[in-house]
């Protein structure tokens, strides 16, 4: 195949433990780390590596957001991806927008394959990848752990409740993938400096000319509810003892 | 009123749990009238059993050969087929309802609400976000359908002493063809499935080996409990994908959940914290896992593991 798309999104690090803010408003986000939502970093490693085994001849990142996502962009690069285009705006993008914007993109540079994460750790929708397929009316392979390319085909193992479940589909097609498809590379010195020479395009969301969705609003953020602090055992009989208390064992 | 539409999950012959805890919760939304669909090759057991369902209006039953196998791409234009005249359309947020319910709203041109844990009123929902540190209050319109998935941990499946009328639902839509089920390799497993289970016994990385899981399996078979484990644990090839616990595996809410050598990252507990009472054995007394454990007890599993097996006799 000639192009694969690769979704990146601007998230929270994984390792920050987020905190809501004391009016409700939202979580904080001021001088926090920020970071590719990690099941993207996968989506993109497994395009590379398609790409490195001859079947794709580019790769190209896309986000949606404000100029600061143009870091992970540059990230993306930095790991071996051609180019990448920011789709620029300053609002938050629900997920149906946000596959309508990609629907654009994919329509304009007609990729064999899509891959995005199977959920960003921020607002762990899970959605994306599938709205985009709806939209696009193409296949769509949620939850991948492992792709074999054949031709204009796609096998394709799902990580399921129950399982693993195998499907093939035709292409082009989107993937969403999970943990267990690949172990993601890590950015060399040298590769950071060779990003910054690789094009990266912004095009305004507004210029995709995309319909406003129905929106969702949030109207409130709260913390957790705590769970009761409880109590240390000293030993195995001690803890039988607890069990029993509580009427467990 | 709220007229329903909510998505059975099964496997051709069987009703999944995800269902009943799925009803429980529509049940909430005020003047709520369910209609459940069981899209099949074969309708007719899986909808029997979906229509003892309490609070239950209808089942719907869509046979096609399509149908043998759930394929999101497939079903969803059915389901959009029959979404008309529905004010909510509901399924469970397990892979199958992660998997078809976006693809039915964006056929339906809406968002989708994910994993609502708590009903606040017909279009107001709660719904956890950064695995589990927050927990929104989301506003859906009311002019166009709600299209959402249920956080089943949250909920406990309604009664089944029902007997609801069943309808065939006749629909004629074009269904793709792109998309071939191959095959499902379902892991191998007499215990008691981890979404289900009253009682679960986690291991985390710190079992150091598929071997070693061993020990978490004698003590699960000893309580009749399912078994679950970290993502390390997975990662490292010790147990496979379908037992992880956490904000990207299985979110589960048993009476008893042990968590043996487990340490507690935010990804896992998130997946946990709806459990009745929570037991951590860990031997780092520093391990955050503590921090919600009901019943802590710092040792080292090698030896407190088998020791508390023998001891349940």
């Amino acid at each position: 195949m000639d192009k694969i798309l690769v979704g990146l999104k601007r998230v929270v690090d994984y390792n920050v433990r987020v905190r809501v803010k004391s009016d409700g408003s939202g979580v904080e986000t001021d001088g926090v780390k920020m970071s590719i939502n990690p099941f993207d970093e996968i989506a993109l490693e497994e395009a590379l590596r398609i790409k490195e085994k001859g079947h794709a001849t580019e790769v190209i990142v896309v986000s949606i957001g404000g100029s600061e996502a143009q870091q992970q962009l540059r990230t993306g690069l930095a790991m071996g991806a051609d180019r990448a285009i920011l789709i620029q705006t300053a609002e938050s993008v629900d997920a149906l927008s946000g596959a309508r914007a990609l629907l654009e993109i994919v329509n304009r540079e007609n990729p064999g394959l899509v891959i995005l994460g199977k959920q960003a750790i921020d607002d762990d929708n899970c959605q994306t990848g599938q709205m985009l397929a709806a939209l696009w009316g193409q296949a769509q392979a949620a939850f991948a752990s492992q792709l074999d390319l054949d031709g204009d085909k796609m096998r394709v193992v799902r990580e399921v409740d129950n399982g693993l479940q195998t499907i093939e589909v035709d292409l082009p097609a989107v993937v969403t993938a999970d943990l267990r498809l690949n172990e993601p590379r890590y950015v060399k010195l040298p590769d950071i400096m060779k990003a910054k020479k690789k094009p990266l395009d912004e095009i305004p969301l507004a210029d995709l000319g995309i319909d406003a969705c129905p929106q969702i609003n949030i109207s409130l953020f709260e913390p957790p509810a705590e769970r009761q602090k409880g109590v240390m055992v000293d030993d195995v009989q001690g803890l039988i003892a607890a069990l029993k208390d509580k009427g467990l064992v | 009123m709220s007229k329903i539409l909510l998505i059975a999950e099964h496997d051709g012959a069987v009703l999944n749990p995800s269902t009943a805890k799925t009803v429980a919760c529509a049940a909430q939304i005020e003047g709520a009238e369910i209609d459940v669909v069981v899209l099949a090759e074969s309708a007719a057991e899986v909808a029997a059993e979906a229509a003892t369902l309490d609070s239950v209006n209808r089942v719907l039953t869509v046979e096609n050969q399509a149908n043998k196998h759930a394929l999101a791409a497939v079903l969803a234009p059915q389901i959009v087929a029959l979404a008309a005249g529905y004010s909510h359309v509901f399924g469970p947020s397990t892979t199958f309802g992660k998997d078809v319910m976006p693809h039915v709203a964006a056929l339906l041109g809406v968002n989708q609400i994910s994993d609502i844990m708590s009903v606040e009123g017909t279009h107001t929902f709660k719904r956890p976000i950064y695995a589990g540190n927050a927990v929104v209050t989301m506003e859906a319109p009311t002019d166009v359908p709600v299209v959402a998935t249920v956080r089943i941990a949250s909920y406990r499946a309604i009664g089944a002493g029902n007997s609801a009328a069943i309808e065939s639902a006749d629909i004629s839509v074009e269904l793709p063809t792109h998309t071939r089920f191959i095959e499902l390799q379902v892991g191998s497993s007499d215990r008691p499935d981890l979404q289900t289970a009253a009682r679960v016994i986690s291991g985390g990385r710190a079992l150091a080996s598929v071997e070693n899981f061993d020990l978490i399996y004698s003590l699960a078979d000893k309580l009749g409990a399912g078994v679950g484990a970290t993502r390390a644990a997975v990662d490292a090839g010790y147990v496979p994908n379908e037992m992880q616990v956490g904000q990207t595996g299985k979110i589960i809410a048993p009476d008893l959940y042990i968590a043996i050598g487990i340490s507690g990252a935010i990804q896992h507990l998130t997946g946990i914290k709806d459990a009745g009472t929570i037991v951590a054995i860990n031997k780092d007394e520093e391990a955050p896992i503590f921090e919600v454990a009901d019943i802590g007890l710092v040792g080292d599993l090698f030896n407190v593991v088998p020791e508390l097996t023998e001891a349940l006799g």
